[in-house]
């Protein structure tokens, strides 16, 4: 790990490293005139399958094969979007890379095209990020001109088009599906899966979704190989069949009470007690930390016990959460309350909740209306089972919803009433010293200071 | 065909029509408008909306559906000349981010979401920026403002204020 060099952060502090010329004299673009030159798309699909890459959005799905999904004999357009929504709270890692380095990601973008045989890409490009989306433009700008994008891509026959397409402000247009919608120019309700993006997915035609870091790893593939990326991570787990293995290189945004916030590149599998002594300076004032979001706020709550846990893609949920998630990691210190964190938490969700599913829609909603009234001092232990039932009931993996947003609402619940419990419980009984133990119905309370709306 | 247009100029007009030819259909073209007119008038009233609609060629439901679902335009009257984004998601409230979004309403005389008496500042509370990194943040209009106290969150009130008052 103290040898591991940055590759996707290559440009971070390298004057004026977002260019098209800073990118060219780190061999940029070299990768890519050399595969359009003797490769066909089948190839460039085969490349990245065979690194194991798999995709750095959320999902962790591998990318190469979801690209085969994608039929064979279409003849209309296929298009490409890619996914610069990123939202979920402590995640920054996308707009490191669009500021710092765009030429990587659109390097990316025209060989993720020219595997799926898509001629136009969108980028959906989050509305908070307008610094994002002037490098972006200006590098499009760039390429167009050096004659990587646009008809004919350096002979190849190939062309390919890249236009950003402005977000305002609701995170669930990360959803790939609801990113789809929203571009179609409608609300962005995810769709009800399958089709799947790949077979009906926007203006009703095959689609691929790919996170803009995901986007990276492949021109990092093209330049260095599939050796390269699969000699860093974690490999396959022999024992089970079904792990594909965490390969490559990854950015862990490191954010919360420590000293040195900061998106940093490591080998996929490394634990938050290395990233926190090893590049976050420590835990902030010299304090102790008391806890951890693995994965962005979706993914739940490690406690410090649990610090040791890899963070590649099988690690997280060995410990009770929901996964790798954004691997953006939010460390909290033995002063944060488990009660702020999980009113801040449910909060955000009933806030970006699409409002489509019942059991997402009230169960976001009710949720946060409990965790103001434990907060008021007004909570009762039943709250707690009552929680939990929300928690356990609401998302895919329950079956009760149409996206993960449920179940990325539903895991923060879940971990930290499980992992805390003697925490809330005594909150209750110091706070509502008459009630705590009442089971009976209450009414709600009118939420207080969250607008919630 | 409304002949002629109350909220939507020629420019505006121009704008959309120029990205167009990006998509396959003129609905994809919505939040695109939508922007736009926001842009120029910092809210999208409805009588803009049905102008739209007349643009794109859709029904004028279509447009306001898509627009009511973001909950970021605008209707009743237009944003501040500075819309102020104050983070509240969990690395900014770890470390004073909700502290910052108080302090910053209460110095503008608001409430999240509402817009100061002189029309200088909208202060919304914003779930995660994307920069937790430096958190507590704020986004107001274009620019990221670090690691915010209430004393720089302050001092940020009192420039937009000057500048406002100065043009
Ligand atoms: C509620 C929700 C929000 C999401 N937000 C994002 C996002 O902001 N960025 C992103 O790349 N993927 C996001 N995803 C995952 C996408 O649906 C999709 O899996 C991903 O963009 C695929 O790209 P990848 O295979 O390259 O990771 C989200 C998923 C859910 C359920
Ligand atoms: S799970 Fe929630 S966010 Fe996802 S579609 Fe249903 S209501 Fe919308
Ligand atoms: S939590 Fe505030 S910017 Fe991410």
């Amino acid at each position: 790990m103290e040898t591991f060099q940055p590759v996707l952060l290559e440009a971070v502090g390298v004057p004026n490293g977002h260019t098209l010329a800073s990118y060219l004299a780190r061999g940029g673009y070299a990768p890519l005139k050399r595969l359009l030159a003797e490769k066909k798309p089948a190839d460039v699909v085969e490349l990245v399958k065979a690194s194991g890459l798999r995709g750095r959005g959320g999902a962790g799905f591998s990318t190469g094969l979801k690209w085969t999904f994608l039929p064979k004999d279409h003849t209309g357009p296929i298009y490409l979007c890619i996914n610069a929504d990123e939202s979920e709270p402590g995640t920054f890692n996308n707009r490191i890379l669009m500021e710092d380095d765009p030429h990587q990601v659109i390097e990316g973008i025209i060989l993720s095209a020219f595997a799926t045989r898509a001629s136009t890409a969108y980028i959906y490009l989050r509305y908070e990020y307008p610094r994002s989306w002037d490098r972006l433009q200006a590098a499009i700008d760039e390429a167009y001109a050096a004659g990587y994008l646009g008809p004919n891509i350096q002979g190849s026959g190939f062309s390919l088009d890249i236009y950003l397409h402005r977000g305002a402000a609701a995170s669930i247009c990360g959803e790939e599906t609801g990113l789809i919608e929203s571009l179609e120019g409608k609300r962005a309700w995810p769709r009800i899966k399958p089709p799947f993006p790949a077979v009906e997915g926007l203006f009703k035609q095959p689609t691929v979704v790919n996170n803009i870091e995901t986007m990276a790893c492949v021109a990092q593939i093209a330049r260095r190989g599939v050796e390269w990326f699969r000699s860093i991570g974690v490999p396959a787990d022999p024992k089970n069949p079904r792990d594909p293995g965490s390969y490559g290189p990854k950015l862990y945004c490191l954010s919360g009470h420590v000293e040195k916030p900061g998106c940093y590149e490591a080998p996929l599998g490394i634990t938050v007690r290395e990233l926190v002594d090893h590049f976050g300076g420590g835990v902030w004032k010299g304090r102790r930390a008391k806890a951890a979001i693995p994965g962005g706020i979706s993914m739940g709550l490690l406690t410090e016990a649990e610090f040791d846990t890899p963070l590649d893609f099988s690690g997280p949920s060995k410990v009770g959460c929901l996964g790798l998630g954004t691997a953006a990691v939010v460390v909290l210190d033995e002063t944060v309350s488990m009660i702020d964190f999980l009113h801040n938490s449910c909060r955000f969700f009933a806030h970006e909740s699409c409002g489509q599913c019942t059991p997402c829609r009230e169960g976001t909603s009710w949720s946060l209306r409990m965790l103001e009234r434990i907060k008021q001092g007004k909570g009762r232990l039943i709250d707690l089972d009552l929680l939990l039932e929300i928690g356990n009931t609401m998302g895919m993996m329950p079956g009760s919803t149409i996206c993960g947003l449920a179940d990325g609402a539903a895991w923060p619940i879940k971990n930290a009433i499980k992992k805390f419990h003697g925490e809330f419980a005594d909150f209750i009984r110091r706070t509502n010293p008459d009630g705590w133990m009442v089971t009976e119905p209450v009414p709600a309370l009118a939420i207080l200071g969250s607008h919630a709306s | 065909m409304i002949a002629t247009k109350n909220f939507l100029t020629p420019e505006m007009i121009a704008q959309i029509e120029a990205l167009a030819p990006r998509y396959p259909n003129r609905r994809a073209l919505t939040l695109p408008a939508l922007h736009i007119v926001n842009d120029a008038l910092r809210y999208v009233p409805l009588e803009a909306v049905i102008e739209i609609a007349d643009v794109l060629g859709l029904a004028p439901a279509d447009v306001q559906d898509t627009l009511s679902f973001y909950a970021f335009f605008p209707q009743d009257k237009p944003a501040g000349e500075v819309r102020a984004w104050v983070c509240r998601s969990i690395s900014c409230a770890l470390r004073g981010g909700e502290q910052v979004l108080e302090h910053l309403c209460q110095a503008a005389g608001i409430e999240p979401g509402g817009t100061s008496a002189d029309g200088a500042i909208t202060v919304e509370a914003a779930e995660c920026l994307g920069a937790c990194d430096f958190a507590p943040c704020m986004l107001a209009n274009k620019d990221l403002y670090k690691n915010l106290t209430p004393e720089t969150a302050a001092a940020f009130l009192r420039d937009v204020r000057s500048r406002v008052t100065a043009d």
